[in-house]
C-alpha cells in the first residue's frame, strides 16, 4: 500500500532506505548467504581449506542420533513451555478481566517478568532449584524427591521449562486480557440471559471468540521457545546433563563455536531458517484465514 | 461482571493472589537472599529479609566491573532503541510516501529479515562482525578489482578492507538496529495519516523532508514512545550477541555478567552477592515496564499488528 498523495523524487527514497538496506545486506543477507554456501562445504577450523561436499553435511546430520535427540528436546521444550505459558497467562487474564479492585496491582505483578532477561530468569530459578543451595530443592529433597537438575535430565528440562514459561506468562497475559476486553459485553450478557453460567460462557462464547489471539500466541510462543531461550539454557544447564536440554539453537552455537565444525553448524542454520520460514508463513497465511471471529 | 456471586468473587481474587504470589516468588526470594549476611546457610528456607540488603547491593555494585557493565547495557539499550526507531522511520517514510521502481523489492527485503534472527546465522554473522567490510572485500576479490586498479595505476595495488566490530559499542548496537517490525509499525501508522495533511504541506511548498520533520514526526511521538519501551527492554536483555562479540569483561553487558557469576557445581558460592547482582541487572528494565506500563502494553500490542 502507498499513500495517494506522494512526493516526486528519484533519489531521495533510496537515500532514506539506505541505512536500513545497508545493515540488512551486511549483517543479514550476507551471513545468511554464507551459511547456505558453507553448508555445502567441509572446512577445517581455521578456514584455510574448503572442500565441496554437496549435501554431505545434511546427510551427516540426518543420520546422527544426536541431531534427532536435539530435535526431540526442542519439541518437548517448546511444547511444554508454550502449553504452560499459554495456560497460565489465559487463566490469569480471565480472572483479571473479571476483577474490579486492585487490577493495577495484579497487572503489575504479572507483567514485570517480561522485563527480566532470559539469562537472569534462569539465574533466579536455578537459585531456587539448585540441589545444594536451593531452598525449594531443599524442600523437595526433604519430601523424599531425589531432586537434582544437574544430573537428572528430566529435572533439568523441568527447570528450564519453568524459567522459560514464567518469563512468557506476561506476554500471553497482556494479549489474552486485550482479547477478552475486546469481546462485546452484549454477547456475554445474551449468553447469561439464556442461562449459561460462567463455565459455559467461557467454553462456548469466550474461548471460540479468542481463537485468533490463541493461535497467534501459539506461534509467537513457539518462536520464543525456539530462539529467545538461548540465554536460559546457556546460563543454567549448558545443554546438559548429557544433552538433555541441548536444543537446536544451542547445538548450532556449540557446534559452530566450541566444536568449530563449520559445515555441520551451517547445515543446521539452514534447517533452522526453513523452520523460521515455515513458522512465519503459518503466522501470516494460515492463521489469518482459518480463524475468524464468527 | 454479570452475576453477583460471593463464591465467584472469592475465587477470582483468590486465584489472582495465588498467581501473583507464584509469579513474584523468584524475585521476592532473590531479594531475601540478597539481604542475607555472608556465609549464611543457603538451603535453609528464609521468609523474611535479613537486613543486609543495601550492604550486599553496595558490595555487588563495587564488585569489579559491574558499574561498567551496567553502563554498557545502558549504552546498548539506548543505542538499539534510538537506532531502530530512526532507521525504521526513514524506511517507512520512503515506502509509503514515494513511488519508485524498487519500492516493493525494498519492502520484501525488509520483510524477509523477520525470518533471519541472529540465532539461525550465528557463525557467519560473527565473522562479519569480526570484519564488517568482509562482504565488500569479497566483492572486490570476485570482480578482480585489484588487478583492474593495478592496471590503471600501472603498479601493484593491494586492497585490504578491514573493520572489526568486536569489543566495541558499534558492534553491540549496529547489527541489531535493522528492524522489520518497527518499519511495519510506522508504515501502518503512516497509512492512517490523512492524505490532506500531505496535500496541504505540498501546497504550502514544503518539501518531503520538511513534511517529515515538521508534520509526520510530531504526529508519530505516541507510536515512538510505545515502541521505545519495548525496544529498550529488547536491547537491555540481549544475550547471544554480546556473548559472541565481546571478549573483554569491560565491554560486556550486565546480563552476561550475571550469567558469569552463577556458581558451577558445588563451588564455594556467594549467593547473596549473585542475587544482589541479578537484582541490579534487572532493576532498570523492570522499572521501565512498571513505570511506563501503559506505553509498554500499547507497544507490545502495536508491534504485533
Amino acid at each position: 500500500m502507498i499513500k495517494r498523495v506522494t512526493f516526486a523524487s528519484k533519489s531521495l527514497p533510496y537515500l532514506l532506505l539506505g541505512p536500513q538496506l545497508l545493515i540488512l545486506a551486511v549483517f543479514f543477507f550476507w551471513p545468511a548467504g554464507k551459511a547456505i554456501y558453507e553448508s555445502f562445504f567441509l572446512s577445517d577450523p581455521f578456514g584455510a581449506t574448503q572442500i565441496f561436499v554437496g549435501l554431505e553435511n545434511f546427510q551427516m546430520l540426518l543420520v546422527s542420533p544426536e541431531y534427532y535427540d536435539s530435535i526431540l528436546v526442542t519439541l518437548v521444550f517448546s511444547g511444554l513451555t508454550t502449553l504452560a505459558a499459554l495456560l497460565s497467562g489465559f487463566v490469569m487474564a480471565v480472572f483479571a478481566d473479571r476483577a474490579i479492585r486492585g487490577v493495577l496491582v495484579f497487572k503489575s505483578a504479572l507483567i514485570w517478568p517480561y522485563a527480566v532477561a532470559p539469562a537472569v530468569a534462569g539465574a533466579l530459578w536455578i537459585f531456587l532449584f539448585h540441589p545444594t543451595f536451593g531452598s525449594v530443592a531443599g524442600l523437595l529433597i526433604a519430601l523424599g524427591v531425589d531432586w537434582d537438575p544437574l544430573l537428572n535430565g528430566a529435572h533439568a528440562m523441568t527447570l528450564v521449562v519453568v524459567a522459560a514459561a514464567w518469563k512468557q506468562i506476561s506476554y500471553n497475559f497482556v494479549f489474552f486480557l486485550a482479547g477478552l476486553q475486546a469481546i462485546p459485553k452484549s454477547l456475554i450478557e445474551a449468553a447469561a440471559i439464556d442461562g449459561a453460567g460462567p463455565g459455559k460462557r467461557l467454553w462456548y462464547v469466550v474461548i471460540p471468540l479468542l481463537s485468533p489471539t490463541t493461535f497467534f500466541l501459539i506461534v509467537i510462543n513457539i518462536v520464543y521457545a525456539f530462539f529467545d531461550t538461548f540465554g536460559i539454557i546457556h546460563a543454567v544447564t549448558g545443554g546438559g546433563p548429557a544433552g538433555a536440554t541441548n536444543t537446536l539453537v544451542f547445538k548450532v552455537y556449540t557446534d559452530g563455536f566450541e566444536n568449530q565444525d563449520l559445515g555441520a553448524s551451517s547445515a543446521q542454520s539452514v534447517i533452522l531458517m526453513f523452520i523460521v520460514i515455515a513458522l512465519t508463513v503459518l503466522q501470516f497465511r494460515y492463521i489469518e484465514r482459518r480463524v475468524s471471529y464468527a | 461482571m454479570i452475576e453477583r456471586a460471593h463464591w465467584f468473587d472469592r475465587l477470582t481474587y483468590g486465584a489472582l493472589i495465588v498467581g501473583a504470589i507464584l509469579v513474584c516468588m523468584p524475585i521476592y526470594y532473590a531479594v531475601i537472599v540478597a539481604s542475607m549476611p555472608d556465609g549464611s546457610e543457603s538451603d535453609a528456607v528464609y521468609l523474611l529479609p535479613g537486613g543486609h540488603l543495601f550492604e550486599n547491593l553496595a558490595n555487588a555494585w563495587n564488585k569489579e566491573g559491574l558499574g561498567r557493565q551496567l553502563f554498557n547495557s545502558g549504552v546498548m539499550a539506548v543505542g538499539v532503541t534510538v537506532g531502530k526507531i530512526a532507521i525504521s522511520l526513514l524506511s517507512a517514510f520512503a515506502i509509503t510516501y514515494f513511488r519508485f521502481r524498487f519500492r516493493m523489492t525494498a519492502f520484501w527485503l525488509i520483510f524477509i529479515t523477520l525470518m533471519l534472527p541472529v540465532e539461525v546465522r550465528i557463525v557467519p554473522t560473527f565473522e562479519v562482525a569480526a570484519n564488517a567490510l568482509a562482504p565488500f572485500q569479497a566483492i572486490i576479490d570476485l570482480l578482480a578489482i585489484e588487478r583492474v586498479a593495478g592496471w590503471l595505476a600501472g603498479h601493484e595495488v593491494d586492497i585490504n578492507l578491514e573493520w572489526s566490530l568486536l569489543d566495541s559499542y558499534t558492534g553491540l548496537i549496529l547489527p541489531l538496529i535493522a528492524s522489520a517490525t518497527a518499519t511495519f509499525l510506522f508504515r501502518q501508522f503512516f497509512l492512517t495519516v490523512p492524505e490532506e495533511l500531505c496535500e496541504a504541506a505540498k501546497i504550502d511548498g514544503a518539501g518531503p523532508m520538511r513534511f517529515f520533520f515538521r508534520i509526520l514526526l510530531p504526529m508519530s511521538t505516541t507510536s515512538m514512545a510505545a515502541l521505545a519501551v519495548i525496544l529498550f527492554i529488547f536491547g537491555w536483555n540481549q544475550y547471544l550477541w554480546p556473548l559472541l562479540i565481546t571478549t573483554e569483561p569491560e565491554m560486556t553487558t550486565v546480563v552476561i555478567g550475571v550469567a558469569r557469576t552463577l556458581p558451577t557445581e558445588d563451588a564455594d558460592a556467594q549467593w547473596n552477592l549473585t542475587m544482589a547482582t541479578a537484582i541490579l541487572a534487572t532493576l532498570p528494565p523492570v522499572a521501565v515496564v512498571l513505570l511506563l506500563q501503559r506505553w509498554f502494553v500499547k507497544g507490545l500490542v502495536d508491534a504485533e499488528k
